[in-house]
């Protein structure tokens, strides 16, 4: 049986301050006071037109992600949406900034995209759903690059 | 634009304006409805009064690939406080896509009451018009429907199956890329596991985006709706059509089109559309 995966205790917490919320209102207020917090990446980062490499496929909210790596090896996560209507994805980007900037990249590189279940709950349609997915997905896969060339520099 | 009562519609009191909006979001006959893609975006601003009701949360069954039954429609039309008299009003983003879908879901039920604001969220924000955060409540209502009727505006596999046989009309209203089958899905959007592409045979393809003005939203005139669906798709009023896209919400504006602005009555909806269609086993497909 495979251990639980010890994800950023940032998130972690998020993640059980979310369990308690039980009304979809309340669920829904909240993620939009991250949504409402959100703070694209700065010019100093990335320019428009955003690449494309750092573009998440398929995802309707036309979210780009960037990680840029920390002196302390860690790493500091910039998120843009370009849909004005892609709030969810700004929610998303806002939470997966404040719980996974800055937190160990081995424990960034346990995070799955179940978490986009815990957050929205069965108040996320299935496309919506896959594409946020797809951001969490790019977050672990930077962070689990930057963790295997950390492992291979002599 | 000119004014809805000058495009010559075939039931325009299904089309209302912003400025009837907001004449009447404080009217108690009325009830404001929001119905968006994204189920944040209420939460960021509505108009006032306004209430949400979510295609996925609150028009689907959790379980089953169906709607809500006849308790369920119940429940949600007490919670938003709308009674057999209540006008209710849809709008929402993406040129009104869940607006239109949700007027259909509530006409399974024969909510016949229902209309929806012209160039939904796009034209009131650009208009400037008031926004608020507060969500409101009203009295919960003791509402009876009757049992949901999928026979009049609703089409399932089987139906579009005798509709091919019999050779009648199909409407694809997805992009031209998903209705030729060089994409399973729309640009930037999943794939919502559609094994197959292309599309129904005999299907006509027209975008739902040629019904509205991408500037504002709004619906065209009638005149130039007849020039694409009478004209361009060689379709009548006088015969069966079924629209379809991927899940249903494109097809539901392009429904609401055909039925209530060009008067066209025995249109249908497939709402199990492509995503159904394209996983089928041993049904044709073209492209």
């Amino acid at each position: 049986m495979s251990a639980e995966p010890h994800i950023p205790d940032k998130l972690r917490e998020l993640l059980e301050s979310f369990d308690g919320v039980t009304g979809r209102e309340d669920r829904m207020a909240l993620l939009a006071s991250y949504a409402d917090r959100f703070t694209p990446v700065p010019p100093a980062v990335a320019v428009r037109p955003y690449p494309e490499a750092n573009r998440i496929a398929f995802c309707e909210s036309e979210a780009y992600v960037w990680g840029v790596p920390r002196q302390d090896g860690t790493m500091k996560f910039y998120f843009a949406v370009e849909n004005p209507s892609g709030v969810s994805a700004k929610a998303l980007g806002a939470i997966l900034d404040r719980t996974l900037s800055g937190a160990p990249l081995e424990e960034v590189a346990e995070v799955t995209p179940e978490i986009v279940t815990r957050l929205f709950r069965q108040n996320i349609s299935m496309g919506k759903g896959m594409g946020l997915s797809s951001l969490v997905e790019r977050v672990r896969v930077l962070a689990e690059k930057a963790t295997h060339s950390k492992q291979s520099t002599p | 634009m000119e004014p809805i009562s000058q495009r010559n519609y075939a039931h325009p009191e299904a089309l209302v304006s912003t400025e009837w909006v907001s004449e009447h979001h404080n009217d108690p006959s009325v009830r404001l409805v929001e119905s968006n893609e994204d189920i944040l975006l209420y939460s960021t601003g509505h108009i006032p009064g306004a209430v949400q009701v979510d295609w996925t949360a609150d028009l689907n069954d959790q379980i089953r690939r169906d709607y809500i039954t006849r308790s369920g429609f119940e429940s949600l039309m007490s919670r938003i406080g709308v009674s057999k008299d209540t006008t209710v009003v849809f709008y929402g983003d993406k040129s009104n896509w869940w607006a239109c879908y949700a007027f259909w879901v509530f006409q399974l039920f024969s909510h016949t009451k229902a209309k929806v604001m012209d160039g939904g969220r796009l034209k009131w924000e650009k208009e400037g018009r008031e926004m608020t955060k507060y969500v409101p409540s009203y009295p919960p209502t003791p509402y009876k429907a009757p049992e949901r009727d999928d026979s009049r505006v609703r089409a399932f596999r089987e139906d579009v199956l005798k509709h091919l046989a019999r050779k009648n009309p199909l409407v694809d209203v997805r992009s031209p890329e998903e209705y030729t089958g060089a994409r399973l899905h729309m640009p930037n959007y999943p794939n919502e596991g559609a094994l197959r592409g292309g599309h129904i045979p005999g299907a006509k393809s027209v975008p739902w985006s040629l019904c509205v003005r991408p500037d504002s939203g709004e619906f065209k005139t009638a005149a130039e709706l007849e020039e694409i669906f009478k004209k361009g798709a060689a379709l009548s009023a006088e015969q069966e059509i079924i629209a379809y896209c991927r899940i249903g919400e494109r097809s539901s504006l392009t429904w609401f089109a055909l039925t209530y602005l060009l008067g066209f009555p025995k249109v249908r909806n497939y709402d199990g559309s492509w995503t159904e269609w394209g996983n089928l086993v041993n049904v044709p497909i073209e492209k």
